[in-house]
């Protein structure tokens, strides 16, 4: 009897992006990922009677950079609050934030030719890490947890969206292109993984644009984008079913559990007056200055939307592949650098390299590109040994691999190991006519087939020849070579 | 002034406020804190009918804006030292009780 309605979700992101500075917000510990536990902390980050937080000047000028780079408007003055609450993550048992002023209001970002608002982004402190032991290990039925404080007082800054996502893709490319951003502009190592970025979404549903917005559910605990995109496609989807049957949607923060693939609900959450915030009085207003946000602005880099653009342009790549050189940190330096060292070879050959063989031994061997044998000089190499017929796509592979792996230059390689391709008419022709005598019986029911089993003969010798060159044979010319004889 | 006014804030609302901040107050105190902090309120709201549309909130009591420090590095504590003053140790970390309620 029921048409199903068409539920449209309200979606509004929470990002959390640790800042990449040397030191803590408030105090001089070293911000650093997998320290051994409680080795960077002090009288400050631990909460010890008389201690007093002095800001890092870095924290202001990485937010700033932020504003440039996504026209947020910001205020004459900003202040720190204390966020009051007991939970052993903050030895103090309040959180320094940021609640009615914070440091950038009103920015704007572009996701694939929609602008998404974003409301405010503030200056807070990190929490400590504490693991659950006992029982499953989940903190609802742990016996006791351990804590360790070195990523408390961490600065983060707190990214907020307006509700104006409609849908999971779209959430994901919303925080693909901040993180881009952020990730451009030098302020954070945005890796989900390990928790650098972090991301809540807030989710509603409403039958219509019209309508007001539903109840919104908040869902923690997503670790990648793929899980981001998992999660809120789930939360619509367990909504719109109770909306269906009347049941009401409760306000509530929901827990995102990646191997059960669903969420459920978690504590109940205080109220945000229950959180008592107040001016943090050990810590006065920040009032940026032009000087600095002249300076930020003049040593901007230059955007990722804006680097895609002009590579497309420069190269002739897809946008795809533009975004994979533009996402992964110092790739696109790298492939830059390499066009730049060409003599002869393509750029289409370089970004071949780099979003192919290059991207995929950075993934095996969890490396760097600042850490691999083959520089970019190298690479252009390479792309050059393609582009003059020396190497096939397949050659060029084999050369990569030993370069990659002992910093030889290309050149060496295909010198030492004899893996120039022979693109000799004559001395292909020469292995064509041993591999066409060898398997008359192919030749001869190639003659004989359908359409279907001429291709598969004509694959087979194919193949014969190319092994009979050690790989080493041009493709083009065998191909030419071979069908010349097949007539 | 300041008259007694019963309906500024309520017994219930002071022990709300009471745990959330986890003190645990005697009905005597519960009842002299109801009236005193009833006084505070109704001399906030006295001050909420002037007209102060000119002055900004003070934040901080000084004239202060922008004191930061420079991003560099100085030696943390001694963490044998710190831990030795820890209630509980496990693993180089601070023991915790257990922080949710039994389900
Ligand atoms: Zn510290």
């Amino acid at each position: 009897m029921s048409t199903k309605t068409q539920w449209m979700p309200v979606i509004g992101l929470e990002v959390h992006c640790e800042l990449a500075t040397n030191t803590k917000l408030f105090c001089s510990c070293a911000n650093a990922f997998g320290a051994p536990p409680n080795t960077n902390i002090c009288p400050v980050c631990l909460g010890l009677p008389g201690s007093l937080p002095v800001l890092n000047a870095r924290a202001v000028e990485f937010s700033l950079r932020l504003a440039e780079a996504l026209n947020f408007t910001v205020p004459d003055k900003s202040v720190f609050a204390r966020k009051n609450y007991f939970y052993p993550d903050m030895p103090k048992d309040y959180q320094v934030t940021q609640f009615e002023l914070p440091i950038l209001q009103a920015g704007v970002i572009d996701v694939d030719g929609v602008t998404i608002g974003i409301e405010r982004a503030h200056l807070e402190e990190d929490t400590g890490k504490s693991s659950h032991m006992g029982g499953g290990g989940r903190i609802h039925d742990a016996e006791y947890s351990l804590v360790d404080y070195n990523r408390a007082g961490v600065p983060l800054l707190e990214i907020v969206s307006r509700p104006d996502i409609r849908s999971a893709e779209q959430a994901r490319g919303y925080v693909s292109e901040l993180r881009a951003v952020l990730l451009a502009i030098g302020v954070s190592d945005v890796k989900m993984e390990e928790g650098s970025m972090r991301v809540d979404a807030n989710i509603s549903l409403r039958a219509s644009e019209a309508d007001e917005f539903g109840t919104k559910v908040e869902i923690k605990n997503m670790n990648s984008l793929r899980s981001l995109g998992r999660a809120i496609d789930h939360e619509i989807d367990r909504q719109a079913e109770a909306l269906e049957t009347g049941e009401t949607i409760i306000q509530e923060t929901r827990h995102w559990d990646e191997n059960e693939n669903r969420t459920s609900g978690m504590r109940s959450k205080e109220g945000s007056s229950d959180y008592r915030y107040f001016p943090e009085p050990d810590l006065v207003p920040v009032a940026p200055t032009a000087e600095q946000r002249a300076a930020v602005r003049d040593s901007l880099p230059e955007l990722p939307a804006r680097r895609r653009e002009r590579l497309i342009e420069a190269w002739g790549i897809t946008l795809p592949d533009a975004r994979i050189l533009v996402d992964v940190p110092g790739l696109a330096d790298y492939a830059e650098a390499a066009v730049a060292a060409l003599a002869g070879g393509a750029a289409r050959d370089v970004v071949n390299l780099c979003t192919g063989d290059l991207l995929a031994y950075l993934n095996e061997t969890g490396r760097t590109l600042a850490a691999i044998a083959l520089d970019p000089a190298g690479l252009a190499d390479l792309a050059d040994l393609i582009g003059d017929g020396t190497l096939s796509r397949s050659l060029a592979q084999e050369v990569f691999a030993a370069c990659v792996a002992d910093g030889s230059s290309p050149r060496a390689v295909v010198a030492e190991k004899g893996l120039a391709q022979v693109s000799d008419t004559g001395e292909l022709g020469t292995i064509l006519d041993a591999v066409i005598a060898a398997n008359a019986d192919a030749v001869a029911q190639y003659h004989a087939g359908d359409d279907k089993e001429r291709k598969k003969k004509r694959g087979f010798l194919m193949g014969e020849a190319m092994k009979a060159s050690k790989g080493q044979g041009n493709p083009q010319l065998l191909n030419q070579l071979l069908d010349e004889r097949l007539v | 002034m300041a008259d007694e006014n019963p309906t500024a804030i309520t017994r219930a609302e002071v022990e709300h406020v009471a745990g959330l901040a986890r003190l645990g107050l005697s009905a005597d105190e519960v009842d002299r804190l109801t009236h005193e902090l009833a006084g505070i309120l109704i001399h906030a709201r006295d001050m909420g009918e002037l007209d102060l549309s000119g002055v900004e909130p003070t934040s901080h009591p000084l004239p202060l804006v922008n004191v930061v420090r420079p991003d560099e590095i100085s030696p943390s504590l001694d963490r044998d030292e710190v831990l030795a003053a820890a209630p509980a140790v496990q693993d180089n970390q601070f023991r915790v009780p257990r922080i949710l309620e039994a389900p």
